[in-house]
């Protein structure tokens, strides 16, 4: 790195030296035969075309090769793989055209440098060749779009997911709370009025569906189980990404977005693939959200369904939580309550 | 709609060539003020954009080169941070609050400020009149106000960074409830008033600019200049104009509703919030409202931003190949369906914001047609080039770097405008890769081409090429160099907009990539300040420009070399020819400019233009 910084530093001053050189040259040469010196300036330019074009494509698939290993790892759920898919066959259709039109761009220029024994073909329409670039990307858009909204629609099909465990996201400044719906796989309502120290996320303590309720500061998912998340903000707008996954919901204050998705590595897993004993999931902030938005975040973990009862087991519920019991009217906002009675 | 240009204009003639003969014996009348600071003449006008947009420019870039700092050595100690920025920078450590204050005012500066106000500014100011063969704009003060108001707008936005609480800091979107709520930010408090308030200011600039560049080029085009002989530049600028008149107006309400929420109580954007230990009265409001209102003027804002880009590009490389551009008539017409797509398409931008799916495919959709105009236009520049004459000025070179980020940018456009790999790298680095190439980079290349060719006309002096050249080229080689790796840094996951990317262990390895691009983008910095010195070097001691610099064939080379007010000091020149006969077989020299009529180039005219 301060290697790097050296160069900088090296190449800044050369630059700064030749600048006051070529100013000073400019105001001598200025009398000088301007065609011999755009000749010269022509051929060079030119060349740096034709060099900026091979070294910028090569040093680019060498980065390609050398970050390759910092990239996600192989999704963690079934649709994933899928958009990681769909990726790919992307990136083909986008690099042959990247590739075919800079490639192109820099050799022609090169090649077409001015000469001046030599005119250019006056050459200004072709309903031929413009037809061809109008059709050609239309059919490739068209397959792209095809099948980009049947994975689109695919993900988002509500009737595909039926019946997934239900489990909330709550994001605030500037941490992640997960409510799990317990036996009854329902989530109790909740009011940002009834929001308390002891009731963080202002869980409706009348709503029967509320007892069996549980609160955690971390995500914990079964593997293979289909998971209906429920995201909410009780602020500002945060987004629960969770790149391992491929999934990304904004949570807006004032509506319950939904993500379903189905965990197919467990952490443990995951760990072995990675090569990493470290390797933990991860549910980030995706939306600035104040001034500790990069430290928002929530550890998921991925385990076996049974081992994912026994965890469920040992978390207490809302209403059990040892300050849970003082959530009467009293203590809730006065007015907020009444409002809702 | 009928337009006569020919009777309007007759008439201007001699009404400005009265007005010409007066100016002439009396010019010691225009004092320091009428000249340069209360103008109406759109010349001026247009210089006076040009360098307020270079000072905002470079403050932009100076913020930025305050965060590349932070994100690539988050544990350096940078001492002198403290002595620039005070209590922002205590102890050489950035304060967290304040990095989103600079992310937030870079971006707002760079998009509104230079890319749309400077850009259009400066360039359909000096262009349309000198281009289509007017005296002047429609309204001399209109033109003049749209400036003062511009003018004023830079001026609060610059004010906003000293306030106490710091500025607007909630993203260059501002999405409300952060911005709303000063509870939920520092920034949300006066700084984020008076981001508003520029911003109004901004827009009311804008509309009145618009309404100006759209009615002098239907109104006000000499004799034979017909719309189909429009040069593309102008042709670039009356479309984004047309842009700029229907979705400014769209931000101004949304704004507006956003005073509302947050300075006399109505729920607009807010609803079921509990911030600071206490709930708020606001209900019944949506956040995601406000984000559609926002990306409606924010997605033809993209193209606000690169059309008039494309346009400087289309003549520049015409000029400078010797050659026709390719397609005139696609050219147009590509333009024209970009701009109507970019109506449709701004829920691209909210595939993951809570919105009904189905409505996220219609715009995966609509977003994806805009891919088509597109690839006519590249293959177009391309096929211009191809057995052209290339001369590489340093327009030229800006020219076609601004063809090659079209094509990078636009590409990785595709990835996020297919709503489920959208998912996935939303709000990451590849987003932010993905627009500093395709609109920040392109218009930007746009913009220095457009400076490097019209200087003489702007100044009546040249540029110095070799300073050009150099600029160039460690531009272009630290643009790539600075937003391709991003693009890996998006793929891997890091969120945009963080601090620091120490939240997650995993992020930590990619620190080398941000070293990497902090390094090339204080050299891309380094090369601006050639640049800087280049433009006002040049702008006094620069070599005396000829009439007609480039050998070419619009009307703007016909005028004096020394502005004159009325532009042409006899009758305006009548047109007899489209802007694009470089090169054409038979003809003497390699251009045959628009005002040498038919009858006098009888060894080069084609079956075709005898139609004419």
């Amino acid at each position: 790195m301060n290697l790097l910084i050296f160069l900088a530093v090296v190449f800044g001053i050369l630059v700064l030296v030749r600048l006051a050189d070529v100013a000073r040259l400019a105001s001598r040469l200025s009398g000088e035969k301007d065609e011999t010196e755009q000749d010269k300036d022509n051929r060079i330019n030119g060349a740096l075309m034709l060099i900026f074009l091979w070294a910028g494509l090569a040093l680019m698939v060498y980065m390609m090769l050398r970050y390759n290993r910092f990239m996600l790892p192989v999704s963690a759920s079934e649709h994933g793989v899928q958009i990681d898919r769909l990726m790919n066959i992307n990136w083909i259709v986008l690099f042959a055209v990247f590739f075919l039109t800079q490639i192109l761009l820099f050799t022609f220029a090169f090649k077409y440098r001015y000469n001046k024994n030599r005119r250019a073909f006056y050459f200004h329409d072709n309903n031929k060749l413009e037809a061809i670039w109008t059709i050609i990307p239309t059919i490739v858009l068209a397959a792209l779009i095809t099948t980009g909204l049947l994975e689109w629609n695919d993900i988002t099909d509500p009737e595909k997911h039926k019946n997934g465990m239900q489990v909330q996201v709550y994001g605030k400044q500037f941490d992640w709370t997960a409510r799990y719906a317990g036996k009854d796989n329902m989530l109790a309502k909740s009011d940002f009025r009834l929001i308390t120290d002891a009731n963080p996320l202002g869980v409706d303590s009348t709503d029967k569906t509320g007892s069996d309720d549980i609160i955690t500061r971390e995500l914990y998912l079964p593997v293979g189980v289909n998971i209906e998340m429920i995201i909410n903000s009780r602020d500002v707008i945060h987004s629960a990404f969770l790149p391992h996954f491929r999934v990304q919901m904004n949570a807006v204050p004032g509506m319950s977005t939904r993500f379903h998705f189905k965990p197919t590595i467990t952490t443990a897993r995951m760990r072995e693939i990675t090569g990493n004993e470290k390797f933990d999931y991860v549910l980030l902030c995706n939306k600035i959200c104040g001034v500790a938005h990069y430290n928002m975040k929530m550890k998921v973990v991925v385990v076996e369904p049974q081992e994912f009862k026994d965890w469920l087991k040992n978390e207490k519920p809302v209403f059990e939580m040892p300050a849970a019991n003082t959530i009467t009217a009293d203590s809730a906002t006065p007015k907020a309550v009444t409002a809702l009675k | 709609m009928e337009v006569n240009p020919h009777s309007s204009v007759a008439h201007d003639v001699k009404a400005h060539d009265e007005h010409h003969d007066h100016a002439h014996h009396h010019e010691h009348e225009e004092n320091f003020w009428t000249k340069y600071l209360f103008t109406t003449d759109h010349k001026m006008i247009a210089k006076q954009f040009l360098v307020t947009a270079i000072f905002m420019a470079f403050l932009a870039m100076f913020m930025s080169m305050i965060f590349r700092l932070q994100l690539a050595w988050p544990d350096t100690k940078f001492a002198f941070l403290e002595s620039l920025i005070g209590k922002w920078g205590k102890d050489g450590v950035l304060d967290p609050g304040f990095y989103l204050a600079l992310v937030t005012i870079h971006g707002t500066i760079m998009v509104f400020f230079v890319l749309t106000g400077g850009l259009s500014g400066t360039f359909s100011n000096l262009l349309i009149p000198l281009q289509v063969g007017a005296r002047d704009m429609a309204s001399g003060l209109l033109n003049m106000l749209s400036f003062w108001f511009f003018a004023a707008s830079c001026t609060v936005m610059f004010i906003s960074l000293f306030v106490e609480a710091g500025p607007a800091s909630g993203g260059w979107t501002v999405y409300p409830p952060l911005s709303a709520l000063p509870q939920a930010i520092p920034g949300s408090g006066l700084g984020m008033t008076l981001w508003l308030v520029s911003m109004v200011l901004f827009i009311a600039s804008s509309l009145l600019g618009g309404i100006n560049y759209i009615s002098t080029v239907l109104n006000l085009r000499t004799k034979g200049m017909s719309m189909s002989r429009l040069p593309l530049t102008v042709w670039a600028f009356f479309i984004t104009a047309i842009l700029g008149v229907l979705s400014f107006p769209v931000l101004f309400a949304a704004a507006l509703l956003l005073v509302f929420d947050r300075s006399f109580g109505t729920s607009f954007y807010l609803s079921d919030i509990f911030i600071d230990g206490a709930p708020l009265e606001h209900l019944g409001g949506s956040p995601v409202l406000y984000q559609h209102l926002f990306w409606f003027l924010g997605h033809p804002e993209v193209y606000i931003v690169l059309l008039p880009a494309l346009g400087l590009a289309s003549e520049v490389i015409s000029v400078n190949s010797r050659k026709p551009i390719f397609g005139y008539k696609a050219m147009v017409a590509s333009m024209g369906v970009i701009a109507f797509l970019s109506f449709i398409v701004w829920g691209h931008h909210m595939f993951v914001t809570g919105m009904n799916p189905f409505l996220g495919s219609v715009f995966v959709f609509t977003t994806l047609l805009v891919a088509i105009p597109s690839a006519v236009k590249v293959f177009n520049y391309i096929t211009t080039l191809w057995r052209g004459n290339l001369q590489f000025t340093p327009q030229m070179l800006f020219a076609i770097g601004l063809v090659s980020f079209f094509i990078s940018g636009g590409l990785t456009g595709i990835i996020l405008g297919d709503s489920a790999l959208d998912i996935n790298v939303h709000d990451t680095y590849f987003v932010v890769a993905h627009f500093h190439i395709v609109m920040g980079s392109s218009a930007i290349f746009g913009m220095f081409a457009g400076v490097y060719h019209w200087f003489p006309k702007l100044f009546g002096r040249m540029m110095n090429k070799k300073l050009g050249y150099i600029h160039f080229w460690l531009t272009i080689v630290s643009v790539y160099g600075v937003f391709f790796p991003m693009h890996f840094l998006g793929l891997a996951g890091v969120p945009r907009r963080y601090y620091a990317n120490t939240a997650y262990e995993g992020f930590a390895q990619l620190i080398n990539i941000n070293e990497l691009i902090s390094v090339l983008a204080i050299v891309g910095g380094f090369a601006q300040l050639i640049f800087a010195f280049n433009f006002f070097y040049s702008m006094y001691k620069g070599k005396k420009a000829t009439q007609n610099p480039w050998k070419s064939n619009t009307l703007e080379w016909t005028t004096p070399v020394e502005h004159v007010h009325g532009n042409w000091p006899g009758a305006i020149p009548e047109v007899h020819r489209w802007p694009y006969d470089y090169g054409k077989p038979g003809a003497k020299d390699d251009f045959i400019p628009q005002t040498v009529p038919y009858s006098e180039t009888p060894e080069s005219n084609s079956p075709d233009d005898l139609k004419h």
